[in-house]
C-alpha cells in the first residue's frame, strides 16, 4: 500500500457512503434501497480496513468480518420481507407501504 | 372455732358484703330462672334471700356486742382512684348502721313473705300473672340498695344507696304503670312514679351539693375523716351550708315540708311497697342521714333548729291532712309523713336515740298498719268479685260482663267500708294493735318512742321553742285520725254491698302481720325510760357518744296519754256513736267548714305547686320551644344562617373554584395533550424514506455538534 495515502481510501469510503445514503433517500424501489444500504455498509468496511492497515492493527479487519456476516443475515431477512411484501401488494415501491402513518 | 369465739374475734364482720349480695343473688335467680319457676318458688327465693340478709345482720349485731360495740370497717373494693382522690367501697358496721340493717332486713323479710300472698291475688285481680316475678326482683333490689345505703362508710356510698332506693321506689310506685289506683287503664300510676322521682331529684340535688361542699372543704367523704376535720376547725358557715343542703335531701327522701308531696301519690304502688319503702325503710333514710351526720349538726345550732322546726311543722301539717282523707292508704301515707316529722324533729334537736327509737317502732307499727290495710283492700276486692259473681248467678253472663266493666269501685275508700271487724276479725285485731301503737297509748311501742321525743322537745324547749307544742298537737291529731279510721272501717254498718262480702286474708299474709303486731306491742322494750332499760340508748352510745337515759316524765307522758284518749273519745263522738251512713258527708265538715275543705283537699298544696312552679315552668318550656327553639333556632338560625350560608358557600366553591379553576386545569391539560399529539402525529407519515432522512439529518446534526463544539 505504498504510495497511496490513506486519505484516498477515506475519501472513497465517504463518497461510497454518500452515494449509498442518497440512494436510500431518493430511490423508491425497495431492492435498490437495499443495495444502497449494502453500499453504505461496504463504505464502512472500507474505512475499517484502511485504518486497520494504517494502524497495524487487526481489530478493524475482525470488525469487517462481523459486518459482512451481519450483512449476509440482513440480506436474507430483507429479501424475504421484500418477497413477502411483493406477494401481497404486487409492488415493492416503499412509498406504497405506508399503512402505519399517523 | 365455735360460735362465741367467732363473734369475739370479729370473724363475722367479714360477712358484711353478704348483706348486699344475698338480696342481689335472689334478684338474679328470679330474673334469670324466675320465668320457669312457680310463684311460690319465686317468692321463697326472694324471701330467703332477704331472710339470710337478716341472719347476717343479726350475726353482725351479735359480734358488735361481743366486741363491745367497736366500730368496724370492711374494705370491699377500690372504686375510683385518681391522683389523691381515693373513693373505695368500704362497709361500716357500727351500732347505728346495725340497727338500720336489722330493721331493714327484718321488716323487709316479713313484708316479702306477706307479698307472696298479696301479689298472688293482686296480679290476678289486675289480670297480669307474669308481673308477679318482677315485683320480687324489684323488692330484692331494693333491699340490696338499702343495705348499701346504711352500710356505706362514706357519703358517696350512702349516696349510691340513696339513689338506688330512689330508683326502686320509682319502679315500684309505677309497678302497675298501665293502671290507676282503681284498677282502670290509665297512666296515673306511672305519673305518680314520675312525681316521686322528680320530687326526690330536687332533694338529691341538695344532697349532692352537700357532698360537693364536704369534699371541697374537707377533702374527703369518709365519715370519720369529715367529722374529725369538722370538729378540729369548725367553720360555722361551711358546716351550716353542708347541713342545710343535706336537709334539702332529707326533705326529699323523708317526705318533709316542702317536698313531701310525692309520698301520698306513692301509694299507687302495691301495698307491700307502701309498707316497706314508703313507711318502714326508705323514707327513714333521711333520719338516718341526720343521725349519721350528728357530729356536723351538733356544731351548728341554727341548722339544727331549722331541721327540728321542719320536722315539727311537717308532723302537724301532715296530721291535719290525714284527718280529711277518705282513702285508707292516704290516711296512712299522711300519717307516715307526720311520724317522719316526729323523727326529723327529734334528730334535729339532737335527740338521736329518740329519733332512731321512733324510727324502729314506727317501722314495726306502720308496716303493720299498711299491710293490714292491704289485707283490708284485698278483702274488699275479694268481696267485690264475690259480689259480682253473685250477680252473675241471677242474670245472664253477658249482662254481667258489661256491668262489671262499667262499675268503678274503689276498694280503698273508707266510705265504702264499715263493720269489717265481723268479716275480717284477724285483720281487725292486727289493725287495732298498730293503731294503738301509732296513737301512742301505753304500753304500746309507739307510746314509748313518741313520748321520748316529746320529753326531749320539752327539755330542750328553751333552745328549740315551739317544737313541743307543734308535736303535741300533732300527737293529738294522730290519735284522732286513727280513731276516725277505726270507727269508719271496722264499726258501724256496712255502707256497700261489697263490704258485706269482704273476706279474710290467708295465713301467708296474716302470719307476718302477727309477728309485726307483737313487735308493735312490745317494741317499746327496746328503750324503756327506766333505769337499766335504756338498751337502744346504750347501744347507740358507741356510735354517737354518751346519751343521758331519760327517766319517765309522768307530766309529759300523762299529758300525751290524756290527749290521745281525748282524741279517740272525740273520734268516737263523731264517727263511732253515730256511724257514717252511705253517701253521708263527713260529720267534721259542718263544724270546721272551710278548714275541713282544706284538709280534704290536702290544703291545695299540689294545686299551689302546679300554679306556682309547674304551670310557669310548662309555660316557659312552651315559650322556649316555640319561640326560641322553633322560631328563632329552627326557622331563623337554621334556615337563614346555617342553611343559606352553607348553600352560598357551596355555590361559591362549586362554581368559580371547582368549575372555574380545578376543572379548567384538567380540561386545558387534556386539550394541550390532544393538540400536541395531533401535531406530532403528522411526522409519522408512513414514508420510510422520510424517516431515513430524519435519521440522516439527526446523525449529521450530532456529528456536526461533536465536530464543532
Amino acid at each position: 500500500m505504498e504510495g497511496v495515502s490513506v486519505n484516498y481510501y477515506i475519501g472513497l469510503s465517504a463518497i461510497l457512503f454518500i452515494i449509498g445514503a442518497l440512494g436510500v433517500l431518493v430511490r423508491r424501489n425497495a431492492l435498490v434501497i437495499f443495495m444502497s444500504v449494502e453500499l453504505m455498509l461496504n463504505a464502512a468496511n472500507l474505512a475499517f480496513v484502511a485504518f486497520s492497515s494504517v494502524n497495524n492493527s487487526l481489530d478493524g479487519q475482525i470488525f469487517v468480518f462481523f459486518i459482512m456476516t451481519v450483512a449476509a443475515a440482513e440480506v436474507a431477512v430483507g429479501l424475504a420481507l421484500i418477497v413477502a411484501i411483493f406477494r401481497s401488494k404486487k409492488s415493492i415501491d416503499v412509498d406504497q407501504i405506508n399503512l402505519l402513518k399517523g | 372455732m365455735n360460735f362465741s369465739e367467732a363473734a369475739n374475734t370479729g370473724y363475722f364482720f367479714g360477712l358484711v358484703p353478704l348483706l348486699v349480695f344475698l338480696p342481689l343473688t335472689g334478684m338474679l335467680i328470679n330474673m334469670i330462672f324466675g320465668g320457669k319457676m312457680s310463684e311460690k318458688a319465686v317468692g321463697t327465693v326472694a324471701s330467703v334471700a332477704s331472710g339470710l340478709a337478716f341472719v347476717v345482720a343479726v350475726l353482725l349485731a351479735y359480734s358488735l356486742s361481743a366486741t363491745h360495740g367497736h366500730m368496724q370497717t370492711v374494705h370491699f373494693a377500690e372504686w375510683i382512684h385518681i391522683g389523691d382522690l381515693k373513693l373505695d367501697w368500704t362497709f361500716r358496721v357500727d351500732t347505728l348502721s346495725s340497727v338500720m340493717m336489722l330493721v331493714v332486713s327484718g321488716v323487709g323479710t316479713l313484708i316479702h313473705i306477706y307479698a307472696i300472698g298479696y301479689m298472688h291475688e293482686d296480679v290476678r285481680f289486675k289480670d297480669d300473672i307474669k308481673r308477679f316475678r318482677r315485683f320480687f326482683v324489684f323488692l330484692n333490689l331494693f333491699i340490696a340498695m338499702m343495705m348499701i345505703l346504711v352500710s356505706g362508710d362514706s357519703y358517696l356510698m350512702l349516696f349510691v344507696g340513696w339513689e338506688g332506693v330512689g330508683l326502686c321506689s320509682f319502679l315500684l310506685i309505677g309497678f302497675w304503670y298501665d293502671f290507676d289506683t282503681l284498677g282502670q287503664k290509665s297512666t296515673a300510676n306511672a305519673e305518680a312514679g314520675k312525681k316521686a322521682f322528680i320530687a326526690n331529684r330536687v332533694g338529691d340535688f341538695g344532697f349532692l351539693l352537700a357532698i360537693f361542699t364536704t369534699f371541697w372543704h374537707f377533702g374527703s367523704l369518709q365519715f370519720d375523716k369529715v367529722f374529725e376535720a369538722a370538729s378540729a376547725h369548725p367553720d360555722p358557715v361551711v358546716i351550716s351550708a353542708i347541713t342545710l343542703f343535706m336537709l334539702i335531701g332529707v326533705t326529699g327522701k323523708s317526705a318533709q315540708v316542702p317536698l313531701y308531696v310525692w309520698l301520698p301519690d306513692a301509694m299507687a304502688g302495691p301495698t307491700p311497697v307502701s309498707a316497706l319503702i314508703h313507711a318502714a325503710t326508705m323514707v327513714t333514710a333521711g333520719v338516718y342521714l341526720v343521725v349519721r351526720s350528728a357530729p356536723l349538726y351538733s356544731l351548728v345550732h341554727g341548722a339544727s333548729y331549722i331541721v327540728a322546726m321542719i320536722g315539727a311543722v311537717t308532723a302537724l301539717f301532715a296530721a291535719t291532712i290525714a284527718v280529711g282523707q277518705y282513702d285508707i292508704k292516704k290516711v296512712l301515707a299522711y300519717s307516715t309523713i307526720s311520724q317522719l316529722g316526729f323523727m326529723v324533729a327529734a334528730v334535729g334537736m339532737g335527740a338521736y336515740v329518740a329519733g332512731i327509737f321512733h324510727l324502729a317502732t314506727h317501722a314495726f307499727f306502720k308496716a303493720l298498719l299498711f299491710l293490714s290495710a292491704g289485707s283490708i283492700i284485698l278483702g274488699m276486692e275479694r268481696g267485690h268479685h264475690a259480689h259480682a259473681h253473685h250477680d252473675e248467678d241471677h242474670g245472664d253472663g253477658h249482662a254481667h260482663v258489661e256491668h262489671h266493666e262499667e262499675e268503678v269501685f274503689d276498694p280503698g275508700d273508707m266510705r265504702n267500708m264499715g263493720n269489717l271487724r265481723k268479716r275480717m276479725p284477724v285483720t281487725f285485731w292486727l289493725y287495732m294493735a298498730g293503731t294503738l301503737a301509732l296513737a301512742g297509748l301505753p304500753p304500746f311501742a309507739g307510746f314509748w318512742s313518741k313520748d321520748e321525743i316529746l320529753l326531749d322537745a320539752k327539755l330542750h324547749a328553751e333552745h328549740f321553742p315551739g317544737v313541743y307544742l307543734l308535736l303535741s298537737i300533732a300527737a293529738f291529731m294522730t290519735a284522732f285520725y286513727m280513731g276516725r279510721q277505726i270507727w269508719m272501717v271496722f264499726f258501724g254498718k256496712e255502707r256497700t254491698e261489697v263490704a258485706e262480702h269482704a273476706q279474710e286474708s290467708p295465713p301467708v299474709m296474716t302470719v307476718p302481720l302477727m309477728i309485726l303486731a307483737v313487735l308493735a306491742v312490745f317494741g317499746g322494750a327496746l328503750n324503756l325510760p327506766f333505769e337499766g332499760f335504756h338498751n337502744l340508748g346504750h347501744w347507740l352510745e358507741y356510735t354517737i357518744g354518751h346519751v343521758e337515759g331519760l327517766p319517765l316524765d309522768l307530766g309529759v307522758a300523762g299529758i300525751s296519754t290524756v290527749l290521745a284518749l281525748l282524741a279517740i273519745f272525740f273520734s268516737w263522738l263523731l264517727y263511732g256513736k253515730n256511724p257514717l251512713k252511705a253517701g253521708q258527708a263527713d260529720p267534721l265538715k259542718k263544724p270546721l267548714g272551710f278548714l275541713f275543705t282544706g284538709m280534704e283537699n290536702k290544703w291545695f298544696v299540689d294545686e299551689g305547686y302546679k300554679a306556682v312552679i309547674i304551670d310557669p315552668f310548662v309555660k316557659l318550656a312552651k315559650f322556649l320551644s316555640i319561640n326560641l327553639d322553633w322560631n328563632f333556632w329552627h326557622d331563623w338560625f337554621h334556615e337563614s344562617v346555617i342553611y343559606a350560608g352553607f348553600k352560598g358557600l357551596a355555590r361559591f366553591l362549586s362554581e368559580p373554584i371547582d368549575m372555574g379553576i380545578i376543572n379548567a386545569i384538567a380540561d386545558k391539560l387534556a386539550e394541550m395533550t390532544k393538540r400536541s399529539s395531533e401535531g406530532l402525529s403528522r411526522l409519522q407519515n408512513g414514508f420510510v424514506r422520510s424517516y431515513a432522512l430524519s435519521v440522516l439529518l439527526g446523525v449529521v446534526a450530532i456529528l456536526g455538534y461533536l465536530l464543532f463544539k
